[in-house]
């Protein structure tokens, strides 16, 4: 049986089509009815079938590390929630919630701290993500509201792709655009990043713009649109105001090229040509993403890049508009429902007039708070400084996530009372619970999500929750009436919450004053089985446009309340996190293209580890030498706020002086690899995000002694860990836990082997010189467990030993192979390159060698490249590296 | 006169004296005239085969090289039974024990080796055996078949398979060796102490470090009835075998007054002091060595037959060689140095309970020894590597796991350093 749902992922929002077979989720493919993606679904997508199963799952709840039944659990959340609100006040009490959250989920949650509780502490981890770009539309437009939608992505004559590596973080769009692309060879595509990604593969035009320039070269563009005369000066006068301001603010500084390239550390002719396109062309989309939202100064960018939409009337017509696209599968949803702690509810702010009176009204909430609550950063600071009493942590992992990441340890261990509710039983932040919340995942869940261009998709449940795991609408709603709020909280489905948030979208709407975009009145009505059959759409729903709005501001009335959208006077600002001599590199984070956030699913399909298996430092080659650090070695990254332990990856990628370091590891995963430690806790004045892509660290070599590969049988109940161990990581694989370790000292491992996992070593082999060692222990004849000391550069494709790792008994011929870790003659086919085929780097380097040519011809051979598509890049690049490298061969043959 | 015409008379029917025969006849240009005799009775058979035919786990008749019609039908006159007794150079003449004449024109003389016997007292008493040819094996099989205790002094290549034959043919058999491990010239303790582990497990009572002191004697003082440890240990026994090794036979070309030393004296051609006389295999002596193992010999055959076909081939030179055991059910490959030395770099494998062992030395990158013992597949591939001297560093890390994993490690071009340039 095939149910339809929504991908649980980032912000593209894929409909997703999935196989239920004897109450278990068989495959996945993605649908191709569905909007988002007509069918294509990336490799995260494609595992998720994977990514289930009870195992690691939080199954029940759990009160002071005693499982307890619900009803005392919730007895003890509401009972200690109101001894705080009844000593403290509302104000002592705070939620932090996440954009993997349903919609319902959310409306739920600020129904209850902000109606009920009497608390504004409620905000997300969106904040992390998107809050700059919220901040920046409403400054702009008046209302949180995305103008675009993906259609005009694919009719755009010219993409602007900034602060976004759309290929790894938002596939499905990437191929989109790739694929338009290619059918429209007029289309232009321009990459802004500092780093060299897989995105600039569709560039026609790369801008490697220094870290934090953003707003100078956006600045820039508009004083470049000013004096070429490509300013739209009848949708300015008609439809804005504040050029004259804006304008202004762009020529405080200099505005010649030279000094503007010099400034973005830009090439004066490439910036040229971007400018020219630009102001030349009227469909132009920018789209922008964490590159431009985690700064200090992430709302002026954002600002920046609308000023110039405005200016030149590129938006609010197809292929046109300044384009925010959000990390997450419900950031989107959350902003609706007021999730922000700066927000009231449904679009209305605190300090929007009259929304006290009618939110409290259409709630009939007790004591609504008057003024808005902390965001994420100060939020925790709150905490550690006792101002916050109670917190309760939903479907998020803070101690990962956010920046200073161990202010949030200590900001928990100092909470007197912390409420986490989780899927999954070991996070890093589960360990300063007091009360644990089983809750419901994916494929479980049954309500709404908003993806990045206003849709609105079900997500639905279609299996049951593990144990005692409960939805989490409904342990909100349980919580509200164990503290007395049982007819406001009357909910018995998902839906009843979501017609409820349809109906305060359009209450008091148009009835004078601004009238709010966000508007899905026309969902109100909607039973139990319309709800089940909704459709995926885009907001504003209402009884004018039934059927959803494509796109925003088309006729050029914003909501402001004259009508008119803002141009913001922008001045560029440097990243607050300033580089100094003992800490001298810059820091970016972000995302690599088969994890998602701190792991917690992701990390559950072992095929997605095999891209990047361990957490890691993108560093350019003279950085490297600078520092001291080799290719494939461990480092110390580290400032006075945090450290970071990682392998180190020379790339030419990176510009020299920024290093990159991705934020999914955590400490389930490795010992030290929360990038969030290295970054200070400082955040953009008006949106509260962080600066997370601009921390300024340094790096040295990690002094170890020897590293190690272990690879343990799921009957090692041990992990293979010593306190002197200066590095660790841990992959899981199909039937095996892999284990990479590197010490300050060197062991007696045969003996450490034995005694640790109580199982000698069977066979070993050892080059002693050399420092290498491999070992195997078999009970039975079964592995137990499997080891090398020595670089993991010469590790065996790990395949052929997961494996074995899962046959009851080795053969002679198997047993004779097992150290070698292949069968005899099967050569390691290299570092996985597409994921959803396993094809590595080195079978690919070999067909190219063979002759084929292109992506197609590889993809005809091994078929890699022909499923989801987000190794193609990384297929373009060994083409032309094997190319480079041919020509070498012949250019030395010819001397 | 050309080679064609010489008669080329070959002495001594063995291992090397076939090869020889059989290199020459295969030659385009092959003496017309060749007359091979050998002091045994049979045809040339294969004496490496005679410890698994002595095990039992071969017919008499797999041993049979050719048969005395071969010999007819390549015009090869062959002479069996029959011992050379004397050379007369100045004619260029030899003299059977059966008073034969035969007129030579070009002489090869090989002639073979004889069982070393240790110098203890009793060593000329009745009942101590060699294994060296086909009477003796016939001897020790209906011995051995006739059950009772064996005891064989010198647990190297040929006692320990003598020892295993007798053992299986249904005799109680005790080794007696003299250094601490066994076949201490071709393996290391480790290996070594597997194969007394297996050796032992089958039956056979192994004393290493054993020092023989004396061949204990019946009241008659006839024969002997065990041997007398210089520990003072008495092993009884109802037949002895002495395999401490073997002597080159000179006794024939010394009375020929050719040079000799522990071997007949040859140039990197085979050619003896007399240049119409050439020696081969285990009588002869190259440049201070002498010969055991039939991997030099065949390139000597080689070398030898062509220089007798009127070619002029490269000359002999010696190689290492690689020592295989030939007892059922054990398999074991070694060859280079035992003892690593500094220079050396010890890369070893172990699984014990599955009988695998491997230990490769390596110097500078280039394999200088190695020792497998169970699975020996890639030994020859190590040994070829070894005698071209090729520096594996580049597979070192793949290289106890032999060649199916080293070679694509050194067939990959170096991407590394390319990117760096």
């Amino acid at each position: 049986m095939q149910q339809h749902t929504t991908c649980p992922y980032c912000g593209v929002g894929c409909g997703v089509a999935a196989t239920i077979e004897n109450g278990v989720m068989t495959g996945v493919e993605g649908d191709r009815a569905h909007p988002a993606n007509y069918g294509r679904l990336c490799v995260k997508g494609s595992a998720l079938h994977e990514t289930l199963g009870d195992h690691g799952r939080l199954l029940a709840p759990r009160v002071d590390g005693r499982e307890v039944s619900w009803d005392a659990a919730l007895d003890q959340v509401a009972t200690r929630l109101a001894a705080v609100r009844d000593e403290h006040g509302g104000q002592a009490i705070a939620g932090y919630l996440s954009g993997q959250l349903l919609t319902e989920d959310y409306y739920a949650a600020n129904k209850l701290f902000k109606g009920f509780l009497g608390s504004p502490h409620l905000d997300t981890n969106s904040r992390l993500c998107m809050a700059s770009a919220v901040a920046g539309y409403k400054r702009a437009f008046g209302a949180d509201a995305v103008p675009c939608n993906y259609e005009d992505l694919e009719e755009a004559e010219l993409v602007v792709l900034v602060g976004s590596n759309l290929a790894w973080n938002h596939p499905v769009l990437f191929q989109r655009l790739r694929t338009a692309k290619q059918r429209n060879p007029l289309m232009r595509v321009v990459v802004i990043d500092p780093r060299v990604t897989d995105t600039c593969e569709v560039a026609d035009l790369y801008l490697p713009i220094a870290p934090g320039s953003d707003a100078r070269l956006f600045n820039g563009l508009l004083a470049f649109m000013a004096d070429k005369g490509k300013l739209d000066a009848v949708y300015l006068e008609r439809h804005t105001q504040g050029l004259d301001d804006a304008l202004a603010a762009a020529r405080d500084e200099a505005t010649t090229l030279a000094g503007i390239a010099d400034d973005c550390g830009l090439d004066i002719e490439a910036l040229e040509t971007f400018y020219y396109w630009f102001a030349s062309q009227l469909h132009v989309v920018t789209l922008y993403s964490q590159g431009i939202n985690q700064s200090t100064s992430g709302t002026d960018k954002c600002n920046a890049i609308i000023n110039c939409h405005l200016a030149g009337g590129k938006l609010g017509l197809p292929g046109a508009g300044p384009f925010s696209i959000t990390g997450q599968p419900n950031a989107m949803g959350g902003r609706e429902v007021g999730g922000l702690a700066n927000q009231l509810a449904a679009h209305m702010d605190y300090h929007t007039p009259g929304a006290q009176a009618l939110v409290t009204a259409f709630w009939d909430a007790p004591h609504l708070p008057e003024e808005p609550g902390l965001k994420a950063v100060e939020l925790f600071a709150a905490v550690e400084r006792g101002e916050i009493q109670a917190l309760w942590i939903m479907a998020t992992n803070p101690v990962v996530s956010l920046p200073d990441a161990d202010q949030v340890k200590r900001a928990l261990a100092a909470c007197p009372l912390v409420i986490v509710s989780e899927c999954m039983a070991d996070t890093d932040t589960l360990a300063y619970a007091d009360i644990v919340l089983p809750a419901s995942s994916w494929s479980e869940k049954d309500g709404t999500v908003t993806n990045s261009e206003r849709r609105i998709s079900r997500q639905r449940g279609m299996l049951p929750p593990p144990g005692e795991a409960r939805h989490d609408w409904w342990i909100i709603a349980q919580v509200a009436k164990h503290l007395g709020y049982e007819e406001a909280f009357e909910y018995s489905h998902p839906r009843d919450i979501f017609v409820e948030h349809a109906r305060l979208s359009g209450y008091g709407n148009h009835a004078g004053g601004i009238p709010r975009l966000f508007d899905i009145s026309a969902l109100s009505d909607l039973d139990r089985n319309a709800y089940d059959a909704l459709v995926p759409l885009q907001w504003p729903v209402t009884a004018e446009a039934p059927r959803g709005t494509a796109r925003l501001f088309e006729t050029g009335r914003f909501a402001t309340p004259d009508g008119l959208a803002r141009l913001v006077p922008v001045r560029p600002v440097t990243p607050e996190q300033a580089l100094e001599a003992c800490y001298p590199l810059r820091l970016n984070s972000g995302r690599v293209r088969d994890q998602w956030h701190t792991m917690t699913r992701t990390a559950r399909a072992p095929r997605l580890l095999n891209h990047r298996a361990e957490p890691y430092i993108d560093i350019h080659p003279q950085d490297a030498q600078a520092h001291a650090l080799v290719d494939g070695g461990l480092a110390r990254v580290f400032n006075r706020w945090g450290e970071a332990r990682v392998r180190v990856r020379v790339a030419t990628s990176q510009r020299r002086g920024d290093v990159f370091i991705p934020i999914h590891w955590n400490a389930q995963f490795t010992g030290a690899g929360r990038v969030g430690t290295l970054f200070a806790p400082l955040t953009d004045p008006l949106s509260g995000q962080p600066e997370t892509k601009h921390g300024a660290v340094a790096c040295e070599p990690l002094d170890v002694a020897e590293e190690a590969t272990l690879l343990l049988a799921p009957t090692c109940a041990r992990d293979p860990l010593r306190s002197d161990d200066a590095y660790w990581a841990r992959m899981p694989l199909n039937h095996a836990q892999r284990w990479q370790i590197a010490s300050a000292t060197s062991r007696d491992w045969l003996t450490w082997c034995a005694a640790r996992f109580g199982v000698e070593a069977t066979l070993w082999c050892e080059d002693a010189t050399g420092g290498r060692l491999r070992a195997a222990g078999l009970r039975d004849g079964r592995l137990v467990w499997w080891l090398m000391v020595g670089p993991p550069s010469e590790l065996p494709g790990l395949a052929w030993l997961d494996a074995r790792f899962g046959d009851a008994a080795l053969t002679d011929e198997q047993r004779r192979r097992v150290l070698a870790g292949s069968a005899s003659g099967e050569a390691d086919t290299g570092p996985v390159v597409c994921s959803c085929h396993q094809v590595g780097a080195k079978t690919i380097r070999e067909a190219i060698r063979r002759g084929d040519a292109s992506v197609d011809a590889l993809g005809a051979r091994l078929a890699c490249g022909t499923q989801c598509g987000s190794c193609i890049p990384e297929l373009k690049s060994l083409l032309e590296e094997e190319v480079a490298h041919a020509g070498t061969d012949e250019a030395l043959e010819t001397a | 006169m050309s080679a064609y015409d010489e008669h080329l008379v070959i002495v001594g029917n063995g291992m090397a004296g076939h090869r020889l025969l059989e290199t020459v006849l295969a030659h385009p240009h092959r003496p017309r005239h060749i007359t091979i005799l050998g002091d045994e009775p049979a045809t040339a058979y294969n004496r490496i085969l005679l410890s698994p035919w002595l095990a039992g786990d071969m017919d008499r008749e797999a041993l049979t090289l050719r048969h005395p019609d071969w010999y007819a039908a390549q015009g090869v006159s062959l002479i069996v039974g029959e011992r050379v007794t004397a050379i007369d150079r100045q004619c260029r003449t030899l003299t059977t024990d059966q008073g034969r004449r035969l007129a030579y024109d070009r002489l090869v003389l090989a002639t073979g080796s004889r069982a070393a016997r240790p110098a203890v007292p009793g060593s000329d008493l009745d009942g101590i055996h060699a294994f060296r040819d086909l009477e003796d094996g016939e001897r020790l099989a209906s011995l051995a078949d006739a059950g009772g205790r064996a005891v064989v002094i010198g647990g190297g290549l040929l006692g320990l398979e003598a020892a295993e034959g007798m053992r299986k043919r249904g005799m109680t058999v005790s080794v007696v060796h003299r250094a601490t491990h066994l076949m201490n010239r071709q393996l290391d303790p480790t290996a070594a102490d597997m194969l007394a582990a297996e050796l032992g497990a089958r039956g056979l009572e192994i004393h290493t470090g054993a020092d023989l002191a004396a061949y204990a004697p019946d009241a008659d003082g006839q024969r002997a009835t065990g041997v007398v440890l210089s520990d003072g240990t008495t092993l009884t026994a109802d037949c002895v075998v002495a395999a401490i090794g073997i002597v080159p036979n000179t006794s024939l070309a010394e009375r020929a007054g050719l040079a000799t030393a522990r071997g007949i004296q040859v140039d990197a051609f085979m050619t003896t002091s007399d240049p119409h006389i050439s020696a081969l295999g285990e009588c002869c002596e190259f440049e201070g060595t002498t010969y055991g193992l039939v991997e030099p010999i065949w390139r000597q055959a080689e070398v030898l037959a062509a220089r007798l076909c009127g070619d002029t081939p490269a000359p002999y030179r010696e190689r290492p060689c690689a020592t295989k055991l030939k007892v059922s059910g054990i398999s074991l490959y070694a060859f280079g140095p035992i003892a690593p030395t500094s220079a050396h770099e010890v890369l070893t494998y172990h699984d014990p309970q599955h009988g695998d062992y491997r230990r490769l030395l390596l110097r500078d990158g280039v394999i200088d020894g190695a020792v497998l013992y169970g699975d020996t597949g890639d030994g020859p591939w190590y040994f070829q590597c070894a005698l071209a001297g090729e520096d594996l560093s580049a597979c070192r890390q793949a290289l106890l796991f032999g060649a199916s994993d080293a070679q694509p490690l050194l067939d990959k071009p170096d991407t590394l350093s390319e990117e760096a340039a």
